[in-house]
């Protein structure tokens, strides 16, 4: 039997907080639910199962937390899956809730994804030291900080790149109610004139630790035909290589590239630039955009990305605005940052973003990444039913 | 439906894992079994899946250093759950059903000797009000074998008649960590462990790893001869709240026996890490009496830590391969108390796969 035809009909988010000390875990996840299920026009009740996602259980402190919260995400009675992929975890979670629809097992499924960051210290429970492992020194700053000076190195990029992404995502943000950091103001000289962290990275230029939940509705092609406007569904990739060999390109990693060619290949698209309206990529520190930009076919690999990004190509009115949800920039509850992208990229097609929605966006991008630039889950939205 | 079966499967059980907590050093080489037993490589195996903890193996991200066991160099389509291989299974089926992929190979692995696997299990538990008592999990399982007992739905004959007949069959398991049956009196005089558990009550503290390789259609038929085809696949989860649950009963099982058929079933491979549960189980599922269990052995005499639901699946998927069964149901837990559940059943013919 062929894949299925499966679209997005609801999604919900959380306000996004360093504390969210007003919920619990199960009420985080329900302020999510409950979005999404309204946008959906659904009762938990008319849900098929449930597919849980987040990063290590580590954050917050209790092993399988999808066990206790099972009763308050509506799961008891029903299949409940819960997806762990690192950082690209809220990207894989909403593809395995996609592929419950599209191997034809079940017409309406719930998935959400989370992170409580104020129940424990992600930074420290990321920099565990272990043997033959290279260490992750104070967090992921530490770790990529290498991974960008080769890319200003090798793409000759003028320093203040950036500083650039860093000031777009954060006025981006403006315009989202949902976003964690509100910071009015941001410019690229503002963003120049922070505290330097991990040198190249600046204190402007990295994600903020959220609490936060991001939830989808996602539905059978007969359930969809009740919706005003799905976001339908035409691809959908994850790939993952080790995390340290010899012969690993991190700034330019083979299992990024292999997945963009896989999706825009199962998308029908040839040239994402041209026909790709909007994208959502996982920037947890400002770099990562050019980089990605160039990853994944926007732009050629000999600093193209950091040219589209300077030239304001990646602005709201750009060819190819990026991240106008604020990104993981401005909002990064771990678990819950992938699925963000992902149901960002779904209300863009669906002409529901509100202040920072694209005119016309037609078909979006939704991507995340994890690890040591090595776990991809990536997927394309469009406002029309696939042809594939 | 596509049509899928089980054509591989390779394990490995012991009391104490001599290796890292996540386990690489044990996953080579049973990855290597299962290329051995298809006659593929790496490149033929569609997607990937893995079942693993990042409490049992004390860090984040266990599962990155695991597949460089693997050898993800170039990148795979691969995904992991924080859940027992009978679940990185039903991912991997899944992604077959898209019609994406034609094979998958899933592989958990865990070394429960790392810590204190009563007191790490208990980390499961509701945080706000529970963890902070830690009850672990052995309690638990005492409470539940108490409340059944109390109940008048078993007594301690029954669960050590469970023992003794598990105990026999793990003897002709080579992986079984413990063995030896003697008899209901004999096993009944010996000291309690946890009231009303004695310690054959309770499954002993295993390290582990297994792997499961998946074929659709003619894949399938060109690795085995036999193939163990999927016929139903169904799993559901509980409220994990231990005060409001009739713990005699599990009714994730129950439901989830509902969703498949079970008629014709010969032999039932039960993942239950406590003698009472095995008791719940049966019950749950309706198995007739000539059904034989846990012929394995089963969960009681070896449960390595996120493999042992998976194992069930392929010590029944074994049976199929050689004939000695043509219609079977794997079981797998998760959770206190029987709280989540799944079931699969597996078939020597393609009849009910649709």
């Amino acid at each position: 039997m062929a894949k299925q035809p499966a679209a997005v009909v609801g999604v919900g988010q959380t306000h996004h907080r360093a504390k969210r000390l007003d919920v619990s875990m199960a009420g985080l996840c329900r302020e999510a639910i409950d979005r999404a299920l309204e946008d959906a026009g659904m009762t938990l009740d008319e849900i098929d199962a449930i597919v849980v996602g987040k990063a290590p259980d580590l954050f917050e402190g209790v092993m399988m937390p999808e066990l206790f919260l099972a009763e308050a995400l509506g799961a008891a009675g029903k299949p409940l899956l819960r997806v762990h992929t690192a950082g690209s975890v809220g990207g894989s979670t909403a593809i395995v809730a996609a592929s419950l629809v599209q191997a034809g097992v079940h017409k309406k499924v719930l998935t959400v994804a989370y992170e409580k960051q104020s129940e424990s210290n992600a930074m420290w429970a990321l920099s565990v030291p272990l043997p033959f492992n290279m260490p992750v020194h104070a967090g992921a700053g530490g770790y990529f900080a290498p991974h960008v000076r080769s890319y200003i190195r090798r793409s000759d990029a003028p320093t203040h790149v950036g500083a650039i992404v860093a000031a777009k995502d954060r006025n981006n943000a403006l315009k989202n109610p949902y976003a964690h950091l509100h910071n009015e103001g941001t410019t690229v000289e503002s963003v120049l004139a922070s505290q330097m962290l991990w040198d190249p990275i600046r204190y402007d230029e990295t994600c903020p630790s959220s609490d936060g939940a991001c939830a989808l509705v996602i539905v059978s092609e007969d359930v969809a035909a009740a919706s005003p406007n799905p976001a339908w569904i035409h691809g959908t990739v994850m790939r993952s290589e080790a995390t340290t060999a010899a012969e690993r390109d991190q700034v330019n990693p083979q299992a990024s590239r292999d997945a963009a060619a896989a999706l825009w290949k199962q998308a029908g698209i040839t040239s994402p630039i041209d026909e790709i309206d909007m994208a959502e990529i996982y920037v947890p520190f400002s770099w990562f955009e050019p980089m990605w930009l160039e990853s994944l076919g926007f732009a050629d690999e000999n600093g193209g990305g950091w040219r589209l990004t300077e030239s304001g190509g990646t602005a709201m009115d750009g060819v190819l605005p990026v991240n106008c949800s604020g990104g993981v920039l401005s909002s990064n509850p771990i678990g819950a940052s992938g699925m963000l992208r992902f149901g960002e990229a779904a209300l863009q097609v669906r002409g529901a973003a509100g202040e920072h929605q694209v005119d016309g966006a037609r078909k979006a991008l939704g991507h995340a990444y994890g690890g040591g630039s090595q776990f991809f889950a990536m997927w394309v939205v469009g406002s029309e039913k696939p042809s594939n | 439906m596509r049509d899928v079966a089980v054509v591989g499967f390779a394990q490995r059980q012991m009391p104490e894992f001599d290796g890292s907590p996540t386990c690489v050093e044990m996953l080579v080489p049973l990855l290597a079994e299962c290329y051995e037993q298809t006659g593929w490589t790496r490149r033929d195996i569609g997607f990937w899946c893995s079942g693993s903890s990042d409490y049992l193996a004390g860090r984040s991200f266990s599962f990155v250093s695991a597949v460089d066991a693997i050898g993800v160099i170039p990148p795979v389509n691969e995904s992991h759950v924080e859940m027992d291989l009978a679940w990185a299974m039903y991912e991997a089926w899944l992604k077959i059903q898209t019609g994406e992929v034609d094979t998958a190979l899933v592989y958990a692995f865990g070394k429960a000797s790392a810590g204190v696997l009563r007191r790490t299990l208990g980390l499961q538990l509701e945080p706000y009000t529970m963890t902070p008592l830690w009850p672990d999990t052995v309690s638990l399982a005492g409470l539940q074998a108490r409340a059944g007992i109390d109940a008048g739905v078993w007594d301690e004959t029954a669960m050590a008649e469970v023992a003794n007949r598990s105990l026999t069959d793990a003897e002709k398991n080579d992986w079984s960590i413990r063995k030896g049956g003697s008899s209901v009196e004999e096993l009944l005089a010996r000291p309690m462990y946890a009231d009303p558990l004695r310690k054959h009550d309770c499954s002993p503290v295993t390290d582990g790893a297994a792997a499961i390789v998946l074929a659709a259609g003619d894949r399938a038929r060109d690795v085995r001869e036999t193939p163990a085809w999927i016929s139903g696949l169904a799993h559901y989860i509980d409220p994990m709240g231990m005060g409001t649950r009739d713990l005699t009963r599990s009714p994730s099982a129950e439901r989830a026996a509902a969703a498949v058929d079970l008629s014709g079933v010969e032999v039932a491979e039960l993942h239950a890490p406590f003698s009472h549960q095995e008791l719940v189980l049966r019950r749950e599922l309706g198995l007739a009496d000539d059904v034989r269990i846990n012929p394995s052995g089963g969960a009681l005499t070896s449960n390595p830590m996120f493999s042992a639901g998976g194992i069930r699946i392929g010590e029944v998927a074994s049976r199929i391969w050689s004939s000695e069964v043509s219609k079977g149901v794997a079981h797998a837990t998760s959770g206190p108390a029987l709280q989540q559940n799944l079931l699969c059943v597996l078939g020597s013919t393609t009849e009910g796969t649709n």
